[in-house]
């Protein structure tokens, strides 16, 4: 069937641009939220490139290891790292240790 | 050659794009993401060349190495937020430049 | 100044040029690698039904390569070690989870546990596998530990260190017991394949769960934070 290899073909190259895409913008991105949350998304879109190559025991283990605790683990870092930022921004000095100009 | 293996050269891209935003940028968040990037590509690469021989039925051995590299790969990713958060509350660096110049 | 930057321009301009020919150069082997080796379908198609499993990636996880599948629980293990050991300042603060996390959390975590058991019964057969099922029934310790459940001060002391090492210390022994059956290490006796992929998998998917959720606990010490 001519179509349906050809959808086949126009879906791959979306799903592989779209991974090129978020993987460029994720780590491009000024600000650090948006990075990880776009980072979640393509580790998202890994797992339907999983299903797409016949790996579905892949796609399970990306979707909750690889998207959802990774996520998880880097959004928590990023909350210690803000709440490092704030206490700088309170006090002048932050934590007991000396602070060094960026 | 199938259409498929249009994956394994977007796994090339990912390694590369990984490569680049873990020399050029300093944070350690970000390399930690360019790194994590890194190894997507890199389990694409070893995924695509499964499939090469027969259409229906991958190889099943790459997979189990991937599902082995995921789980690795968030352990690893774990210990290095570890290690970047004491380092910013030790001396509240966000990179490993010395800011002395 | 001006000419520090114009180093740097020329430095960055460099390693582009650079990584867009490392990058075409990669393509072309990919692309081009030959398809001779016949890679190790035939074989795990014909060893499969002495496996003891149905579904060909456990079999390779838990069977065929199994000594890759428990250094790799040994790799898990040693990080949990690294997070833990750098220790972290814990927040005092901590705010009651928000009404839409409250109720979800409820709502999800059974069926999150339910869905790993699931998981773990059909890696035999069917996707699916310690892994998966591990992985999920971490995210449910992780939601309880958003929500503010102090799962850290109640499931700590030598309970969690039993099922920490429950995972690898039962697929040890398990090699070492099986050394008197077939006379080598983790290699099964065909009758008892299956039952024993299945011992090893509910053990290492208890590991694996909480070691997730302490590392999840390791970075973001005592739940509660609003995100």
């Amino acid at each position: 069937m001519e179509t349906v290899i050809q959808l086949s073909l126009v879906f791959d190259v979306l799903l592989g641009l779209g991974l090129l895409w978020f993987a460029w913008r994720s780590l491009s991105c000024p600000d650090l939220f948006k990075a990880i949350v776009l980072f979640i998304s393509f580790g998202l879109l890994m797992a339907l490139t999983w299903v797409r190559l016949n790996a579905p025991d892949i796609a399970l283990a990306e979707a909750a290891i690889g998207a959802g605790l990774t996520g998880a683990l880097l959004l928590a870092a990023w909350v210690r790292l803000e709440s490092f930022d704030a206490l700088n921004r309170h006090d002048g000095h932050g934590e007991d240790t000396e602070t060094h100009e960026k | 050659m199938n259409h498929m293996m249009l994956y394994a050269l977007v796994g090339v891209g990912l390694f590369t794009i990984g490569l680049y935003a873990l020399i050029v940028h300093a944070q350690l968040l970000r390399k930690i993401l360019a790194i994590n990037v890194m190894g997507s590509g890199v389990f694409l690469i070893l995924v695509t060349l499964a499939t090469r021989h027969q259409e229906l039925l991958p190889d099943p051995v790459p997979h189990a190495m991937v599902i082995t590299g995921i789980v690795v790969a968030v352990s690893a990713t774990a210990l290095a937020l570890a290690l970047m958060l004491s380092l910013r509350a030790a001396t509240g660096q966000d990179t490993l430049i010395e800011p002395s110049e | 100044m001006k000419n520090n930057e114009q180093v740097g321009k020329m430095f960055h301009m460099l390693l582009i040029l650079l990584l867009f020919v490392m990058a075409v150069w990669l393509g072309y082997v990919v692309l081009h690698l030959r398809a001779s080796p016949p890679g190790l379908n035939a074989l795990v198609g014909t060893s499969l039904d002495t496996s003891g499993v149905s579904n060909p990636v456990t079999a390779v996880l838990l069977n065929f390569r199994g000594y890759d599948t428990l250094l790799e629980m040994g790799v898990l293990l040693l990080a949990l070690l690294g997070v833990l050991s750098l220790g972290s300042a814990s927040d005092s603060r901590e705010t009651p989870p928000g009404l839409v996390l409250d109720f979800l959390s409820r709502l999800l975590v059974p069926v999150l546990i339910l869905v790993s058991g699931y998981l773990l019964w059909a890696g035999a057969h069917a996707p699916g596998g310690a892994f998966q099922a591990g992985a999920v029934l971490g995210a449910a310790a992780v939601l309880l530990l958003l929500s503010g459940w102090h799962l850290g001060e109640q499931f700590s002391g030598l309970l969690l260190r039993a099922v920490l090492i429950l995972g690898i210390g039962v697929f040890i022994l398990a090699g070492i017991v099986l050394i008197i059956f077939s006379g080598n290490f983790l290699e099964y006796p065909q009758s008892l394949a299956g039952a024993m992929i299945l011992m090893i998998e509910t053990a290492a998917m208890l590991s694996i769960g909480v070691t997730l959720a302490a590392l999840f606990q390791g970075i973001a010490p005592t739940g509660g934070q609003d995100k």
